[in-house]
C-alpha cells in the first residue's frame, strides 16, 4: 500500500482535484516504505519497520492559502480533506508572497529506484547486524551500528495541469567500533541507492581497523595543519559541505545576511570565492548518487552548477524572490557532485609530508554566518601522517575553520565517493585550524 | 544532499529553525478547533489497552506495557509585518512494547481498535522473538509496582490551544513591530506549543492517565550595517517551558533585573516578549560596532538563559547511563563519566556545584507524574558538593549499576516511537549565601557576562565544548564596561565545573530549557529544562571567533 504506482497515485489526485472548488488546488501524495535495526554493545537493540501514505491538499482562494492532510483515501475522506484545506483557505490571510501554480512541466526520467532494496526483509537487517557484531565480537571488539533502508515515493497534482511522479529508494548503513577498554574508536558509514553494492562486513572491518589502529593515542599541540579530510568528515548531517550549501540562498544574500552579501548591497553571484579545482554541481541523472527530479512544488530539477571553478556559478532563488529579482527560480536540489580526481585516501596520505588524517567531524555548529564560521570536533580515527604514512594515532582536536576559507586551502582533491546522497572527494586542506585538544575517544 | 537531511538540520542548528520550510511539529494538519476536542475516555482507552496486553501475555510476553498517544501541537511562524506559516497537528495511535524470550519487541498501529491493538501487540512478540536470535544477556527490569487507574496534569492556567490563533499572531506581529522601531533590519518570531495526552498500561496494574503541556515563544533579531556589509544577530531571552499560554503574559514578580548597565531583564515564570523584542534590536545595532574581545583567560559571569545549555551539555548528557554504557556510541556518543571514572570519586566541579535531578518542578519542560514506562517521577541528586554520586536511569539499566528502582527517565516523542532512556530536568541548585548578580559582578576584576544562547558544541564523550551567547558585556574592575562581540569559551568539563567560583542565590533562580533535544536512531526528541542562577566560573579560555573571508 505504502508505494502507490504513477496510475494509482494519480488517480486518487485526480478524484481530489475534482472535488476542489478553490481558485486553485494542488494536490501530492507521498509514501514509504521504510525498516531500520540498531545494535549497540555488540547486541540488536532495537528494530522497527514502518509503512505510511500521506495526502496533502492545499486550495487557495485569490491569495489565501490553507493546507489539509489525511491517509486514508476512500472518496468521503477525500471529499472532507479538500473541504478542509478549503475552510482554512478562507479564514487565511492574504499571502503577500503568493505565486500562483505552475503548469504543466516536463521532467527527466528519475532513476534513484532499485528494487533489490524496496525488497529488503527484517532478515537481511538483522543478518547485516549479525555480520558486523560477529566480525567485532570474533576480534575482541565492540560494535555500535544503525542500518536503515526505505522505498520512497512522491506524486504531485494541480489544476492547472501539472502531473509528476517519482520513486527512489535508499539504504544507510554507518558503524562505530570501540575497543573494549575504551582507548580506540573507528568509523564507516555508506549509503546506496541499489542494496546489491552494500557489504556490511567490509565498512564494518574498515571501522574495525581503525579502532585497533587508534589505541593509545598521542597528543600534538593545537594549531594548524595540513589535513586530509575523509568524505564522512565532509559530509553528514551537519557537515562543512552541507552548510556551505545551505547557505547558498539569494535572499538571504540580497537582504545582507549572509556570507554571500556584498558590502554596500547585492550578492557575490559571479564572484570567485574558492580555488579554481572547486566545480560544485547537482544533477538527479547521476547514476552512482541520484536525486529527485522535481521539487515540492513541482519545479522541475535539473543539472546545475553552483560552483564552477571556484567561481560562485548559481545560487537559490524561489520563484517569489526570483520574480522580485528579476532572475530564474532554481529549486532546492536532492543531492549535489563535488568534481575531484583519481586519487584515493591511500593516494593523498602518500602524497603527504607532514598532515593529519581525519575520519570524521562531528557536533559542528555555526559560530559566525557572516564568515560562514564553524566549530566541531575529530572523531572515531584522527592519525598523524609523516613522509607518506600514517605513524601514530593522535587526540582529538576541535576545529574552527570556514569552509569558504578551507576550500581556498586546498593542496590535493582525492576521488568522489558516494555519501548522504551526494558524490564528494576526499580533499587534502592546508592550515586547518584546530583550537584545542579534546580527550574523547 | 537529501531532503531528509535537510530536515533533519532544521531540528539541529538553531539557525535553521527561522527557514519557513520547517514542518508543522509532526502529525496529521488539522483545523485549530481540533485540537479542542476532548480524546477518548480512559475507560475505553483502558479497554483497548487491556485487550494489547492481553494479546501479548497469551502470545508469550512476560511483559507487556501500551501507550496511547494523541500528540496535538500548533507553530506559528511570522517575519516582520506578515506571518510565515500557521499549523495545527494531531497524530493518534499506540505503541506496544513487550519482552518475550528475554529480548525487548516494538511495535506500533494508528488502528486504535481492540482488533488493532491486539494485532500490534502479537507483532511486538513476534520482533522480540526474532531478534532473541541475536541477544546476549536477557532483559532484566528494575521491579515496578502497578499505581491502579491514576492521572496527571501539567498545572497549566490557560491551555494555549484555547487561544484564538489571531491572538498569538497578533503578539509575534507586536513583538516584530518592537524590534522594527527600534532598528532591526529583520525580524522572524516563532510560537511552538505542544500537548500529549498519553495513556499508559502495563502487565505491572498501571492504568496512567497524562495531561502534558509545553509552549516556547521565540524570536531572532537582525540588524545590518549596509556599507561595511556587517551583520549581527541577537536572539530571544525566552525560555520553553512546561506551561500554558499564561507564559506568555508578563508578571511583575517574574522579571528579575539584570546586571547594571547592560538593560537586561531575567523572566521566571512569564515572559515579556515585547519588552525583550525591543531590547534584543537595540542590542543587535550595538553588536555591529563593539568591540571584538582581545582572546586570553577571564572569569565569566554566566546569566541562566545561557547556563542552560552548559549544564545540559557537559553535565545532563554526560550522565545519562545508556551513553555511559554505549549504547549511544554510534550516534550521539558516550561519555566520559564511566562507572570506572565515578568510582575514583574525583571531583566533577567545585564544592559548590550541586546538581539535581527533577521530574517533577513546577513549569518544567521534563515534569510529568509518570515516566513513558509507568514509573512515578521524582528527585534525586546527581553530583553532591562537587563529585558524581548518580546517573539518570531507566527500568532495564538499574540492575547495572547495582540498583533496584528506576529514576523515571523513559521517554518518547510519539506512539509511534520506541521509549528509551533521555535526560531528566538537570539544574544547578543556587547558593546558599545572599549573593546578587551585581554583587557578584563586583568582584571580578577582568570578566566577561553572556546572555543567552548561542552556538555549542561538545565531543562525543563530553570533555571538550566551545559556547558562544547571544550577548557579550565586557566587566572590567568590577562593572560592566560596554558590548563585546566575537566571543566564545572552550573549556574541558571537569575543569570547568571546577573552576566554579560563586553562585547567585535562589531569588535569581529560573528555568532554561531544549525543546528539541535530539538523540537515538531513529532520532527523536524531547524536551528539558535546566536551572541555575548568575554563575561565575574563573580564568576561562576565551577565543575570537572574528575571520576575515573573500
Amino acid at each position: 500500500m505504502a508505494i502507490l504506482s504513477k496510475d494509482e497515485s494519480q488517480a486518487i489526485l485526480k478524484k481530489v482535484i475534482g472535488f476542489s472548488t478553490a481558485d486553485e488546488c494542488q494536490a501530492s501524495l507521498d509514501g514509504r516504505t521504510v525498516g531500520n535495526v540498531r545494535y549497540a554493545r555488540n547486541s540488536v537493540s532495537t528494530a522497527g519497520a514502518s509503512d505510511n501514505v500521506r495526502l496533502v491538499v492545499e486550495s487557495r482562494f485569490g491569495k489565501r492559502s490553507g493546507v489539509a492532510t489525511c491517509n486514508e483515501f476512500d472518496d468521503a475522506t477525500l471529499r472532507r480533506c479538500v473541504q478542509r484545506a478549503e475552510e482554512i483557505a478562507r479564514l487565511a490571510p492574504e499571502d503577500p508572497e503568493y505565486m500562483p501554480l505552475l503548469g504543466p512541466q516536463q521532467y527527466l526520467t528519475p532513476v534513484s529506484y532499485a528494487s533489490s532494496t524496496a525488497a529488503i526483509t527484517p532478515d537481511y537487517r538483522a543478518q547485516a547486524a549479525g555480520d558486523s557484531i560477529a566480525l567485532c565480537s570474533a576480534k575482541g571488539l565492540t560494535a555500535a551500528g544503525y542500518l536503515e533502508d526505505g522505498a520512497y515515493f512522491q506524486a504531485l497534482r494541480n489544476n492547472k495541469g501539472l502531473e509528476a511522479y517519482q520513486q527512489s529508494t535508499s539504504i544507510d548503513f554507518s558503524v562505530t567500533v570501540r575497543t573494549p577498554d575504551g582507548t580506540g574508536s573507528g568509523y564507516a558509514v555508506a549509503d546506496y541507492t541499489d542494496v546489491s553494492k552494500f557489504n556490511a562486513k567490509a565498512l564494518t572491518q574498515a571501522a574495525a581497523d581503525k579502532a585497533a589502529g587508534s589505541r593509545n593515542a598521542k597528543a600534538l599541540e593545537p594549531g594548524k595543519y595540513t589535513v586530509i579530510l575523509e568524505p564522512a568528515a565532509l559530509v553528514s548531517d551537519e557537515g562543512l559541505l552541507n552548510n556551505l550549501m545551505y547557505n547558498l540562498g539569494a535572499r538571504e544574500a540580497d537582504e545582507g545576511r549572509s556570507f554571500l552579501s556584498k558590502k554596500g548591497g547585492g550578492n557575490k553571484l559571479g564572484e570567485k570565492l574558492f580555488d579554481p579545482r572547486i566545480t560544485i554541481y547537482s544533477d538527479p541523472l547521476n547514476a552512482q548518487a541520484p536525486g529527485g527530479v522535481f521539487d515540492g512544488e513541482g519545479m522541475p530539477v535539473k543539472r546545475i552548477n553552483w560552483v564552477e571553478k571556484g567561481v560562485v556559478k548559481n545560487m537559490y532563488y524561489s520563484r517569489y524572490w526570483a520574480q522580485k529579482t528579476g532572475k530564474q527560480a532554481t529549486p532546492f536540489p536532492g543531492n549535489f557532485i563535488m568534481e575531484g580526481g583519481t586519487q584515493s585516501v591511500q593516494d593523498l596520505i602518500k602524497s603527504t609530508e607532514k598532515g593529519i588524517l581525519v575520519t570524521r567531524l562531528w557536533y559542528i555548529r555555526d559560530v559566525d554566518p557572516q564568515t560562514l564560521l564553524y566549530t566541531g570536533l575529530t572523531r572515531d580515527g584522527t592519525f598523524y601522517i609523516e613522509n607518506g604514512k600514517i605513524k601514530f594515532p593522535i587526540k582529538n582536536f576541535r576545529f574552527n575553520e570556514s569552509p569558504v576559507i578551507m576550500l581556498n586551502n586546498v593542496e590535493a582533491i582525492g576521488k568522489p565517493v558516494r555519501l548522504g546522497g551526494n558524490l564528494v572527494p576526499p580533499l587534502k586542506i592546508r592550515d586547518f585550524t584546530f583550537t584545542s585538544l579534546s580527550d574523547a575517544v | 544532499m537529501n531532503r531528509r537531511d535537510f530536515v533533519g538540520l532544521t531540528g539541529l542548528a538553531a539557525g535553521a529553525i527561522w527557514l519557513p520550510s520547517v514542518p508543522a511539529l509532526g502529525g496529521t494538519l488539522v483545523d485549530p478547533a481540533r485540537l479542542l476536542e476532548p480524546g477518548l475516555d480512559p475507560a475505553v482507552k483502558k479497554r483497548l489497552a487491556d485487550a494489547a496486553l492481553n494479546a501479548a501475555k497469551s502470545a508469550g510476553a512476560t511483559y507487556a506495557d501500551v501507550r496511547i498517544g494523541r500528540y496535538l501541537n500548533q507553530s506559528v511562524f511570522t517575519r516582520e509585518k506578515q506571518v510565515q506559516n500557521i499549523a495545527s497537528g494531531e497524530s493518534f495511535g499506540a505503541g506496544i512494547r513487550v519482552i518475550a524470550n528475554g529480548t525487548w519487541g516494538f511495535a506500533s498501529t494508528n488502528q486504535v481498535t481492540e482488533a488493532g491493538m491486539a494485532k500490534a501487540a502479537q507483532l511486538a512478540v513476534q520482533i522480540a522473538k526474532a531478534n532473541a536470535k541475536v541477544q546476549k544477556e536477557p532483559v532484566k527490569l528494575a521491579p515496578q509496582q502497578g499505581y491502579g487507574e491514576v492521572s496527571w496534569k501539567t498545572p497549566i492556567q490557560v491551555n494555549a490551544f484555547e487561544v484564538p490563533v489571531k491572538d498569538k499572531v497578533d503578539l509575534l506581529l507586536a513583538a516584530n513591530a518592537k524590534a522594527l522601531e527600534n532598528g532591526a533590519s529583520f525580524v522572524n518570531s516563532a510560537l511552538f506549543q505542544i500537548n500529549e495526552q498519553k495513556y499508559f498500561a502495563s502487565t505491572d496494574g498501571s492504568y496512567i492517565d497524562q495531561d502534558i503541556h509545553r509552549i516556547w515563544p521565540n524570536f531572532s533579531v537582525t540588524a545590518i550595517d549596509r556599507a561595511s556589509g556587517k551583520f549581527r544577530t541577537r536572539e530571544a531571552l525566552s525560555s520553553p517551558m512546561g506551561m500554558g499560554y499564561e507564559y506568555l503574559q508578563p508578571k511583575a514578580q517574574d522579571k528579575i533585573a539584570g546586571p547594571a548597565g547592560t538593560g537586561l531583564t531575567g523572566y521566571k515564570y512569564s515572559y515579556d516578549i515585547l519588552e525583550d523584542a525591543a531590547l534584543a534590536a537595540k542590542q543587535a545595532k550595538e553588536k555591529l560596532t563593539a568591540k571584538s574581545v582581545v582572546p586570553g583567560k577571564y572569569d565569566l559571569v554566566l546569566d541562566p538563559n545561557h547556563l542552560g545549555l552548559t549544564i545540559h551539555e557537559s553535565i545532563g548528557h554526560a550522565t545519562e547511563l545508556d551513553r555511559v554504557l554505549g549504547y549511544e556510541a554510534n550516534y550521539a556518543g558516550t561519555s566520559f563519566a564511566t562507572l570506572e571514572w565515578k568510582a575514583k570519586n574525583q571531583p566533577y566541579g567545585s564544592k559548590l556545584v550541586n546538581i539535581v535531578a527533577d521530574k517533577t518542578q513546577p513549569g518544567s519542560l521534563g515534569a510529568v507524574g509518570f515516566d513513558d514506562e509507568g514509573v512515578k517521577t521524582g528527585q534525586w541528586d546527581i553530583i553532591k558538593d562537587g563529585k558524581l554520586v548518580d546517573y539518570q536511569k531507566i527500568r532495564d539499566q538499574a540492575h547495572i549499576v547495582g540498583q533496584n528502582k528506576s529514576d523515571g527517565c523513559c521517554y518518547s516523542q510519539s506512539w509511534q516511537d520506541v521509549q528509551f532512556q533521555r535526560m531528566a530536568n538537570i539544574s544547578l541548585q543556587p547558593g546558599k549565601e545572599k549573593l546578587s548578580v551585581d554583587q557578584m559582578i563586583a568582584g571580578v576584576d577582568k570578566g566577561i557576562y553572556i546572555a543567552g544562547r548561542g552556538s555549542f558544541s561538545i565531543d562525543q564523550q563530553r570533555y571538550n565544548s566551545q559556547f558562544g551567547g547571544t550577548v557579550f558585556y565586557s566587566i572590567e574592575k568590577g562593572k560592566i564596561a560596554g558590548i563585546l562581540e566575537d566571543v566564545a569559551y572552550q573549556t574541558n568539563t571537569v575543569e570547568f565545573w571546577n573552576s566554579c567560583a560563586a553562585i547567585c542565590d535562589q531569588s535569581d533562580y529560573r528555568l532554561f530549557g531544549s525543546f528539541f533535544d535530539g538523540k537515538g536512531q531513529p532520532s527523536q526528541v524531547s524536551a528539558v529544562s535546566h536551572g541555575s542562577a548568575h554563575t561565575r566560573f574563573n580564568s576561562v579560555n576565551v577565543i575570537n571567533t572574528a575571520r576575515k573571508i573573500g
